[in-house]
């Protein structure tokens, strides 16, 4: 259970590293973001939904059944798109819309 | 490391930017102009239990029920070891603070004609993801609330058994916060990370509590010598396997029920199926040799499943990607379920601080609302904002007549020291992180974790003290290179003494209340003649002392006197 951040598409805007309720991520010398600790990383997702660019990745540890599939997410100010992408590349797409309840 | 030291005065210190804690804020600013301060330890956007979004607000008087209706449900539930008044003073305001929910912008599903359409009797469904964005939103709005984000809050000042303020180091900065404060509100939440984790390796922090939770309110309050109560109810959630997301969605929202290996349903076998036999159940028949135990879900129609996979995004995103990324769904698998480690966790069982009908705890100036206050299970969001509220109403009243004290200089500069005592500390021979499992193991094979399905008796209990001392010893000699493990160490060191009273706590209750929560090996019965009591507990002089106290009626309007 972890958080994985590609150095590529980090704009080094620091928002992941303010809003993460453990204080987990930091930054290198060039400002971009780095997981610092990756075990203890409690997988909110808070610092997907921040990120502007959707640098960040979002899987499970092996230890808790994960396959290699990854969990990416684009917050709008109205919804939030969330993509799984499994390890044989099927793309899972759901789009929640903020102002609608859960059915359950 | 050498720290500046900042000197801040203010009417309210709130310790805590949680669920309670803005809340709290909130209702002190849109009633008066008092200068509030709260001391967070991340963010308050996204910090504490509602980080990643909940999935319903679970306290709510729904159609046919009344406040004393739920007062009635709350005690059932716990085994009578309630603090009716306080439950009773919850249940009046949690409709108010839903409203006020919506208001804040939060999504409640409505019917045809504008009513909320419940979950259960006592319980609504939202989309909670963004509950926290909007409550810190609703904070920023407020020009006389200072939200200082990254500030970790590591004791209180005292002054002759009265609050005064609080101290805390940024995680930021090297500075080190000496906070002046007339009224102060604990709002920590509970603590996680007692206990050896379900998953104790790589994904040691997938837990269902907040890890980052781990008890510093219920620590300043012992080390402070504010009374507590009923630790010895602990907390243990069952969970779904590996991702230990809830599992009330799947259980209230589509009315799954629990079955064993053979498919055949267990829990009614094990008594009336209330919160813990929910739990007990599944872990008997784990040992019987019929687990795993499942939600059986096979067979729900897509419609169904699809709006799983979206409510568990809303609150438990890993639950999603776990069916998703095998190409797999709980309409083709039922859900395996696992009972966690236990927590203390004061907004669903009744441990924390013992306040008063205002939420003031024993000791002078200091308001306690949230998990971290005991007496009143079952309060969950709704409950801990009708608490947060409750204590600010009271500082509201009386307020005017209180003044900022402050410790001399001399008095500070050795707590600033106390502080950072830790940097100075040379090659220690264990590290933090190995002190940290140490207290999860003992705590695990000695009071009563996973390992031993959660019973204990006195024997092992006094092993586990032991150790616990022992591990008190040796975090003093840890070495802190920056703040963020000065943050580690003090975390350690709360969690141990949380577990030094919850270990007393656990022996002191000489019955088997609840089961799994609070199973006394030595005395396997509830024993309703003798134990019909709250057991609480002051730290003086170095020595845990138990207070047994009488049950508080619902009506009453309780106040410390003794
Ligand atoms: C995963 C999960 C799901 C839940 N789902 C639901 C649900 O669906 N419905 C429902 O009604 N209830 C639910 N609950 C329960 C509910 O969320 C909690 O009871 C409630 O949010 C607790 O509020 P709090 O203010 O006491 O704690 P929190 O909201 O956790 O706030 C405590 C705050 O204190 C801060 N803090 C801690 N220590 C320090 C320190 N030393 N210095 C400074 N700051 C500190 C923390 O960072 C945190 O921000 C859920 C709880 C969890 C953990
Ligand atoms: S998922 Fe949550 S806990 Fe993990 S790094 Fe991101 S913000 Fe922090
Ligand atoms: S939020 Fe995204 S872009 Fe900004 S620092 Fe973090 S990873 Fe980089």
């Amino acid at each position: 259970m972890s958080i994985q951040i590609d150095h590529y598409k980090c704009i080094s805007c620091g928002r992941c590293c303010d809003v993460c309720p453990g204080n987990l991520i930091e930054r290198d010398e060039a400002l971009k973001a780095i997981m610092k600790f990756p075990m203890e990383c409690w997988g909110c997702t808070a610092c997907l939904k921040e990120c502007p660019t959707g640098a960040i990745k979002y899987y499970l540890g092996a230890d808790i059944g994960g396959k290699g599939g990854y969990l990416l997410t684009r917050n709008h100010s109205e919804s939030i798109d969330w993509y799984i992408i499994s390890p044989d590349s099927a793309k899972y797409h759901i789009t929640i819309n903020k102002k609608e309840s859960n059915k359950y | 490391m050498k720290f500046d030291i900042q000197s801040i005065d203010t009417d309210v210190l709130i310790i805590g930017g949680g669920t309670a804690g803005c809340f709290s804020a909130l209702t002190l600013a849109e009633n008066s102009n008092l200068k509030v301060v709260i001391a967070e330890k991340a963010n308050i956007k996204r910090s504490g239990c509602l980080a990643a979004g909940v999935n319903a607000l679970n306290a709510y008087i729904g159609k046919g029920e009344t406040p004393e209706s739920f007062v009635g449900y709350v005690k059932r539930d716990s085994e009578s070891i309630v603090r009716e008044d306080l439950v009773y003073g919850v249940a009046k305001l949690l409709n108010n603070v839903t409203r006020k929910l919506e208001d804040l912008g939060l999504a409640i599903l409505k019917d045809a004609d504008g009513e909320y359409v419940q979950r259960g009797k006592r319980s609504i469904k939202i989309n909670g993801e963004n509950i926290k964005p909007l409550l810190a939103d609703a904070v920023a709005a407020h020009d006389n609330i200072t939200v200082l984000n990254n500030v970790n809050i590591v004791d209180y000042q005292v002054l002759d058994g009265c609050v005064i303020g609080a101290l805390g180091f940024s995680l930021r900065e090297k500075i080190i916060y000496v906070i002046n404060s007339k009224k102060t509100i604990c709002a920590t939440g509970g603590a996680a990370g007692l206990y050896k984790p379900n998953n104790p390796t790589f994904s040691k922090h997938k837990m269902w509590y907040s890890p980052f939770n781990t008890g510093a309110g219920y620590a300043m309050g012992i080390r402070a010598g504010a009374e507590m109560t009923s630790f010895e109810m602990r907390f243990i959630a069952l969970r779904c396997k590996d991702t230990i997301a809830p599992t009330g969605t799947i259980a209230q929202g589509i009315k799954a029920v629990q079955v064993n290996a053979r498919g055949q349903e267990y829990v009614e076998k094990y008594g009336r199926p209330s919160t813990h036999i929910r739990l007990y159940s599944t872990v008997m028949e784990n040992l019987k040799g019929n687990g795993p135990c499942f939600l059986k879900t096979e067979g729900i129609t897509a419609d169904q499943q699809q709006e799983l996979f979206k409510a568990y995004l809303n609150m438990a995103p890993a639950q999603t990607l776990k069916w998703l990324e095998s190409n797999t769904g709980p309409a083709e698998e039922n859900v395996e379920i696992e009972g966690t480690e236990p927590y203390i966790v004061g907004g669903h069982t009744a441990s924390g601080y013992w306040v008063d009908h205002e939420r003031k705890t024993t000791l002078k100036n200091l308001y306690a609302v949230g998990d971290v206050a005991g007496g009143s299970p079952k309060k969950y969001v709704t409950g801990c904002l009708a608490e947060g509220q409750i204590a600010a109403m009271s500082i509201l009243n009386v307020i005017e007549h209180s003044q900022v004290i402050k410790l001399s200089n001399k008095e500070i500069n050795e707590k600033v020291k106390h502080i950072s005592r830790f940097f100075d500390n040379s090659s220690p021979l264990y590290s933090i992180g190995e002190v940290e499992e140490a207290m999860q193991k003992v705590m695990d094979e000695y009071a009563g974790g996973i390992s031993s399905s959660y019973g204990y008796n006195e024997t092992r209990l006094n092993i586990a003290a032991k150790r616990i001392e022992e591990l008190l010893t040796i975090a003093d000699t840890l070495k802190a290179g920056d703040s963020r493990q000065l943050l580690a160490i003090f975390e350690i060191i709360d969690r141990l003494y949380v577990c030094k009273v919850l270990i007393r706590h656990l022996a002191a209750r000489k019955e088997t209340r609840w089961r799994c929560y609070q199973e006394n090996i030595d005395y396997p019965q509830k024993d309703d003649q003798n134990w019909m009591k709250y057991v609480n507990s002051v730290f003086r002089d170095g020595k845990v002392e138990f207070i047994f106290r009488d049950l508080v009626g619902r009506d009453t309007i309780y106040e410390h006197t003794d």
